[in-house]
């Protein structure tokens, strides 16, 4: 389907590629600031995959939730997570997302649906599937999603899910970033049929897989896959076919893929250009429209960074509290 | 007092607390139509219907990831594993997703999960269900774990244990299910972390929890005919552990005997003996002596099942031998 079909407005486009860009830049100054020693820990990053997260969120409301994983910048910012607090915690800082304790691959944003980002692979999909069941039971009409990637399609985990959110009834969608590695894994090495769509019939659920790194066709999937959850039909499962164009993490050599293979896909499939050229295209979107858009995503960037460096690190003092609940 | 069964327990405080709050359900295999293998659920299913009692898959990682889920929305589920010994397939949720929750968000997401299961040896199920595995859970931060060994504390805990807002594992025994004990018809709770002294005595304490208080209370008896007053601490909670208790105990008797079925290397009696030499120290008479499993695996055949765990003997020899000395004087 394209957007016409969809019913996105061109505000809505210009909405997506501005979320797009503003993960990018995110994530570039959250590299920069790493490089200097200000953020700390273990930096998996988005860039490349923002369509995912973009796509699959706009299909959302607030009050859905969703269950990330250790790649999760783009998961809270698309569900709008504040990323002031989000910066300041990649700084261990009082002022982060939680305080400075939860670092990078564990931020919370309940107030937008995110309760947990997850350090363990595999995890984001038995507790998306239970929020879904939350769902059910007490907020019918609500749905959730879970975000995991090829790596973690592979864990004992997706089949538990699947089979318990497909045998209920569970309002839960089921999205898959297969980025085609699990840190130097090929996708094609790990799973004989090199993707994971198909597992989906076994489980009496429906499955697609879509490019990944376009935005609107990730938007179609994941809102006609709310639409069943909501309706109460049950789990979807969507295998989104994208690339990551840094390493696994920060300090990544890479050695197990070419410089070539990335610039390919750069150059064709990169999910910023590929909603650029759509916006130029039907509408016309200046080189000066396009700068200024930057601009303002440079300073709400900068602006972020600003209030992780003035936060107080967390205390040593502080370090016990809330291990329990009152 | 009307005595019930140790099951029958479990099942009316399940059944008081899904009545008192809808956001109370349980999960687990098996639980709905036969009312669970050792019967702790019976009666549920007909009450609350199959959305509040669920019959899940066989599927531990996603009961209790699922569970896990939920209860950080806000719902209160109590998912059932049913043995302890089938924790190793979902031991990341308990390990590293409900005990960190609530510390890693700052206090932002909770979860009020509790997990049932139990454990235990004595009807010859063999090495894989029939073990104590509590220690794996006292070792993890941001859990309460709880070991009731009768029928009013089983009831009275497990509705506290529902009410809290953390997760609670909950370990009962099954060698317990069938006992009987006296329980109130009116409404009570029990809180966390409070031992119980199941017998007064003053020349040596017995400290444990679930199936072994009751060997400690046989145990009593014998000793009570050889001229030593034993007193019986029954923790309860391990985690909140009830410190006041064993200081009072420990303070009045001057000897203590650690005992529980979980094999002892490394086992939650190290842990409290260590607490004691560290700050009960000038209070001792006798070293601190544990009571507890074997190091093995737990064997099927009758009598070595009986003899790797704690026995009567085995406590009143170790008890003769500390208190060699006689009783405390003043
Ligand atoms: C249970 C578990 N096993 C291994 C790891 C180490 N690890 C972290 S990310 C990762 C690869 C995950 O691959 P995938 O799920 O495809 O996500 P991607 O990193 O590609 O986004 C691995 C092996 C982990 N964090 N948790």
């Amino acid at each position: 389907m394209d957007y016409k079909q969809l019913g996105l407005t061109k505000q809505e486009l210009v909405e997506m590629y501005r979320m797009m860009r503003l993960i990018r830049v995110f994530e570039e100054n959250a590299i920069a600031y790493f490089k200097q020693g200000i953020v700390i820990g273990n930096m998996h990053m988005y860039i490349g995959e923002e369509a995912v997260a973009t796509g699959v969120c706009k299909a959302l409301t607030k009050e859905d939730y969703i269950a990330s994983n250790h790649r999760c910048d783009g998961h809270l910012i698309a569900k709008g997570a504040d990323i002031n607090a989000m910066m300041a915690e990649l700084m261990g800082k009082e002022n982060g997302i939680c305080g400075g304790r939860a670092g990078k691959m564990h931020q919370s944003a309940p107030e937008v649906g995110l309760l947990s980002a997850n350090g363990i692979v595999g995890a984001s999909q038995t507790l998306g599937t239970g929020h879904a069941l939350y769902c059910s039971l007490f907020a019918p009409g609500r749905v959730s999603v879970a975000f995991f990637g090829d790596g973690g399609s592979n864990q004992g985990a997706f089949h538990e899910s699947m089979n318990m959110a497909a045998v209920w009834k569970l309002p839960v969608i089921f999205v898959c970033e297969n980025n085609h590695y699990a840190i130097s894994t090929n996708v094609n090495t790990a799973t004989a049929m090199g993707s994971f769509y198909q597992r989906a019939a076994a489980y009496g659920v429906p499955g697609v897989r879509v490019n990944g790194n376009n935005a609107i066709e990730v938007y179609a999937a994941a809102k006609q896959a709310v639409e069943r959850a909501r309706r109460g039909e049950g789990p979807s499962f969507i295998e989104c076919d994208t690339y990551r164009l840094r390493g696994h993490h920060e300090g990544d050599e890479q050695t197990y893929r070419t410089r070539e293979e990335i610039d390919e896909v750069i150059k064709n499939n990169d999910c910023i250009n590929n909603m650029k050229k759509l916006l130029v295209a039907e509408f016309g979107w200046s080189e000066e429209e396009d700068a200024a858009m930057i601009k303002s995503i440079e300073d709400q960037v900068a602006a972020a960074v600003q209030f992780g460096i003035e936060g107080e690190p967390m205390k040593v003092e502080d370090m016990e509290s809330n291990l329990y609940a009152e | 007092m009307k005595k019930i069964m140790y099951r029958e327990a479990i099942a009316s405080a399940l059944a008081e607390e899904m009545r008192r709050d809808e956001k109370v359900f349980v999960m687990g295999e098996d639980v709905a139509i036969t009312g669970g293998v050792f019967k702790a659920t019976k009666g549920l299913l007909d009450e609350f219907g199959p959305a509040r009692v669920r019959n899940t898959p066989l599927s531990e990682w996603a009961i209790a990831g699922v569970a896990t889920g939920a209860a950080m929305c806000g719902a209160r589920p109590v998912a059932e594993i049913m043995h302890v010994d089938f924790i190793g397939c979902c031991f990341d949720i308990i390990l590293n997703q409900m005990s960190k929750m609530c510390y890693k968000t700052n206090g932002k997401v909770n979860v009020p999960i509790v997990l049932r299961t139990q454990g235990g040896r004595g009807r010859s199920n063999g090495c894989t269900q029939s073990q104590s595995l509590e220690a794996l859970f006292t070792q993890v931060p941001g859990l309460k774990v709880v070991m009731p060994s009768t029928p009013y504390d089983a009831k009275g805990l497990l509705k506290t244990a529902i009410r809290d807002n953390n997760p609670v594992v909950f370990i009962e025994h099954k060698g317990l299910y069938q006992t009987k004990g006296e329980v109130p018809e009116q409404e009570y709770t029990i809180p966390l972390g409070k031992a119980d002294i199941k017998r007064y005595g003053k020349d040596v304490t017995i400290i444990s929890y679930s199936k072994s208080v009751l060997v400690a209370l046989d145990a009593a008896k014998e000793l009570e005919a050889k001229g030593i007053d034993v007193e019986v601490l029954d923790l309860r909670s391990l985690v909140p552990l009830d410190w006041d208790a064993i200081t009072e105990s420990v303070t009045k008797t001057g000897r203590v005997i650690i005992c529980h079925e979980a094999a002892e290397r490394g086992g939650y009696g190290a842990e409290i003996a260590a607490q004691i030499a560290d700050k009960l120290f000038d209070e001792l008479d006798a070293p601190v002596v544990r009571v507890c499993g074997a190091n093995i695996p737990v064997p099927n055949a009758t009598l070595p099942e009986i003899e790797s765990a704690p026995t009567v003997k085995k406590l009143v020899d170790a008890a003769m031998r500390i208190c060699k000395g006689g009783a405390r004087n003043g």
